[in-house]
């Protein structure tokens, strides 16, 4: 192993250290950048830099999947192997990049410097099969010759974007980021500007009269969670926008954040105004680095025109944006996992109550919201709420986004009001079923939802309607399934996901998704035991109900959804384990 | 505030204290609900999540050990559904921990019906025993992951800070940094993690030598380096610093 030259991680450290531990992530992301990975003495020159314990430190680096404590290749592919990338045909581009790897090292080519891995879903599934070159997103990999893509001379993807509606999605979908100058001309800070001529309890009142409800999955009403905020007395609060996006068949935040970041940072801003924050954090996941990058510009471009920093447009309100990179963990996205994680620790989520209105982040009362929920605030402060309630359905106001993948002819994102059918989504918006294919069925809500058949297809897609057929509505994240698909091979892909980002804390989903996991993988092969089906009901409806967090309380949803609409698919194959009697 | 909460557990009027939890208000009723993780001296992190309990309106199980009572407030801690999920749970427990030492949950398991190969091909937790030090051994395929060893070596006793987890979900761990022997770490051996271990996980070197059939000659040969150790230091602390004579 080459001497490890301490020297070159002193400037960040100098920078990072007087934070201490909450710089643990962005100092160990620094690190890796400057050395491919996190060798022991700089995890401890970190560690003693940032007064943390050093076993603090190694479980940080261990819990998040993009730090590596070994050396890695110089490059790194991330094959996303979740539903649309893998229906799209991502097992046989991982196959091919296994075999190309070989190759040319065979050849002496290349050395040990390129490595593929099996990645969760990287929130570029309209692009399936998606892969992650270094970080770099890359579409279509099926199409793309292994040149183009070790040389990094494959395209990045653009986002697809269409709908009813563009009122949240004007700038998106047009091949370009929107630049400071393109947002401010299609309207862009005018809402802040209003906004600080308001007093923040109107603005919290507005927000409430408009009757929006988060967008990240739990439908939480945005009004509430701010003026519980807003009330307290204490000095400290803050705020915190969730781009943790990581729900398999999610990419709606992506794609905002891709075309049009100032609209997300217009939102914060108002929060902060709102509920009297002087700090924000936007939490992004560390899978979207190109996407981190135009947030970091745009955030620059923000200050240096006064819409963040010391007396903002003139008024006497101050604020100031932190953006933090997530590392490679799903968990991180629940709120408390989240703010676990800008506090430097493994990403485990707390117990609640007390909910982060009164101990969020850093324990200061902290307003946590979603990409899509923020960018609502800027159209709401822009036509009022009264005009805002037009829009949707009476208890579901406003447009919606839906990330619409898998086997329909146009995936990508759409706009709609509340209340179109699913039909008029999937057929008149996303192009219907490809050519010479049957609907068979749909999975709303990502991993964590629900399969809806055909009896669902005339579903109006609203919360209160989606709630009576018994489908959740998730953050809008629908995967179309024709008939050629085995349900069995999706569900295995759900339970290996689980599996896999499950944190560990508490025991219902920390064993239960390796069962399930288990479990779905001997009905894959065909070899169910007797049994099994109870099994998997004993562990999801366990997990369901005694699970500390929303990740196991929903990890078994679709399998037990899927239990219900096919029953015959979980029934056994074989008598006794290991290939007894048929 | 009230001085005294009332509500009613399994269908009995309890009235206790506020800010009680559940489970210490059924404890007052003479109500045993079962636990795993909880310890009186260590912070509560409800994982195990056997103590839940239903209560009347809520959506899932609640965990007794940090949920409070509140005013008329109805739990039920014997439901099927309770039972079902700690059933589950204690079988899944099984499956991936041995549990050869752990009498407790062995009560528990038969008290709920549990199986122990409910889950056949299951993995389990495996690791080989991590004898690196004088004073305790780890056996981490004993480990029920209740997280208190990591409490008590950081701000719930010692503030040593030598152990912390590793890895994440099925595969997570209690380890050292960079998985490197305790000698080499801030561990003290003050052995306040071996005494809070509810599995044996965990457990005095003497007594796994004595269980390993070695004799107390060779027990006190295998664990002297720490014993001529101390022995110095207490020697170096009876005498003046210039005095260097042994
Ligand atoms: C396992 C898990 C993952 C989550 N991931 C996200 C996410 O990526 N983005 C998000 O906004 N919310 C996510 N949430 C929901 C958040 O906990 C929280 O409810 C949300 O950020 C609140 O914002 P909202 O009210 O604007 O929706 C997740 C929840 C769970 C349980
Ligand atoms: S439910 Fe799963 S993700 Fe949530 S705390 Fe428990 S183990 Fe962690
Ligand atoms: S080693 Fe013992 S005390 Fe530590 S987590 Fe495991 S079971 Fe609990
Ligand atoms: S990127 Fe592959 S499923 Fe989302
Ligand atoms: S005793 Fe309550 S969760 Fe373990």
């Amino acid at each position: 192993m080459a001497e490890i030259d301490l020297a070159l991680l002193q400037p960040v450290l100098a920078e990072l250290g007087p934070q201490g531990r909450t710089a643990l992530l962005p100092a160990l992301h620094a690190a890796q950048e400057l050395y491919g990975y996190i060798p022991e003495p700089v995890a401890a020159a970190v560690g003693q830099a940032l007064r943390m314990p050093l076993a603090d430190v190694y479980g940080v680096i261990d819990f998040y999947a993009l730090f590596y404590r070994e050396p890695v290749a110089k490059t790194v592919i991330h094959v996303c192997g979740d539903p649309a990338c893998s229906m799209a045909g991502a097992d046989g581009v991982m196959k091919v990049m296994a075999q190309q790897v070989e190759r040319h090292r065979i050849q002496g080519q290349i050395q040990d410097t390129i490595k593929v891995e099996r990645a969760p879903c990287l929130g570029l599934c309209e692009h399936a099969p998606a892969l992650l070159i270094q970080g770099a997103p890359v579409p279509k990999a099926d199409t793309q010759s292994w040149e183009d893509l070790v040389s990094g001379k494959a395209q990045r993807p653009y986002s697809v974007v269409g709908g009813d509606i563009n009122l949240l999605t004007f700038n998106c979908g047009k091949g370009r980021i929107t630049n400071l100058d393109g947002y401010r001309k299609s309207g862009g800070y005018d809402s802040l500007r209003k906004a600080l001529a308001l007093s923040p309890d109107a603005i919290v009142a507005e927000v409430k009269a408009a009757g929006l409800v988060g967008r990240g999955g739990a439908a939480f009403p945005t009004g509430v969670k701010w003026e519980a905020v807003a009330a307290s007395n204490e000095p400290v609060k803050h705020v915190v926008c969730n781009a943790d996006e990581a729900e398999p068949g999610t990419f709606k935040d992506r794609v905002v954040i891709e075309d049009d970041p100032h609209r997300v940072l217009e939102g914060l801003i108002i929060c902060a105004f709102a509920v009297g924050a002087h700090k924000g954090y936007l939490y992004i996941r560390g899978e979207y680095n190109l996407q981190y990058l135009i947030l970091k510009a745009a955030i620059a471009e923000a200050r240096q025109a006064g819409f963040l920093g010391t007396n903002i447009l003139g008024s006497s309100f101050d604020f100031d944006i932190e953006l933090r990179r997530g590392a490679g963990a799903y968990i991180c996205g629940e709120e408390t996992a989240l703010f676990e994680s800008i506090e430097g620790k493994r990403g485990f989520p707390r117990v609640k109550p007390p909910f982060p209105t009164t101990h969020g982040l850093f324990g200061k009362p902290t307003v946590i919201n979603n990409v899509e929920t923020l960018i609502n605030i800027p159209l709401i402060l822009k036509v009022g709420s009264a005009a805002y309630r037009h829009l949707g359905t009476q208890k579901s106001p406003g447009p919606k986004l839906f990330c619409v993948s898998g086997d329909v002819v146009r995936p990508g994102l759409y706009e709609v009001p509340f209340g179109v059918t699913f039909r008029h989504l999937m057929d008149d918006l996303a192009g219907g079923m490809r050519p010479g294919h049957k609907f068979q069925a749909a999975l709303f809500g990502g991993a964590a939802g629900a399969f809806a058949v055909e009896k669902d297809l005339d579903v109006r897609l609203s919360f209160e309607d989606l709630r009576a057929a018994g489908l959740p509505l998730g953050s809008g994240v629908i995967t179309v399934f024709d008939e050629t698909r085995s349900m069995q091979d999706i569900l295995l892909r759900l339970g290996h996901f689980f599996a896999d980002e499950s944190c560990g804390k508490c025991y219902p989903c920390q064993m239960g998704t390796q069962r399930q996991y288990e479990i779905l993988q001997r009905i894959a092969e065909n070899r169910a035991l007797p049994g099994d089906k109870d099994r998997l009901l004993d562990v999801g409806w366990t997990m369901t109900d005694a699970s500390l967090c929303g990740l196991g309380q929903t990890a078994a949803s679709a399998v037990m959804s899927a239990i219900r609409l096919w029953p015959e698919l979980f029934e056994a194959r074989q008598t006794t384990p290991e290939g007894g009697p048929a | 505030m009230t001085d005294s909460i009332n509500l009613t557990i399994d269908g009995n009027p309890v009235h206790v204290a506020p800010g009680m939890t559940i489970l210490k208000a059924a404890a007052s009723a003479g109500i045993e609900i079962p636990t795993i993780c909880y310890h009186d001296y260590c912070t509560a992190n409800a994982l195990c999540r056997l103590c839940v309990v239903e209560v009347e309106g809520a959506r899932t199980l609640v965990p007794s050990c940090v949920a409070k009572v509140s005013e008329g407030m109805q739990v039920s801690t014997h439901t099927e559904r309770v039972k079902r999920a700690r059933r589950t749970i204690l079988e899944m427990l099984a499956t991936t921990v041995d549990l050869s030492e752990a009498p407790d949950i062995q009560a528990y398991m038969r008290e709920y019906g549990a199986q122990d190969e409910r889950f056949p091909e299951a993995e389990q937790r495996f690791s080989p025993v991590l004898d690196d030090n004088p004073m305790y051994i780890r056996d981490y395929s004993k480990c029920v992951l209740c997280w208190r060893c990591v409490q008590v070596c950081a701000e719930d006793a010692q503030y040593t800070h030598a152990i912390n987890f590793t890895g994440r979900g099925f595969e997570t761990q209690i380890g050292t940094f960079f998985d490197k022997p305790l000698p080499e770490t801030t561990c003290v051996f003050c052995g306040q993690c071996v005494a809070v271990c509810p599995t044996n996980a965990l457990k005095p070197k003497r007594q796994w030598l004595l269980e390993q059939g070695h004799s107390p000659d060779e027990i006190m040969s295998l664990t002297r380096t720490e014993r001529r150790r101390r022995m110095r230091r207490e020697a170096a602390a009876e005498q003046p610093a210039t005095g260097g004579k042994s």
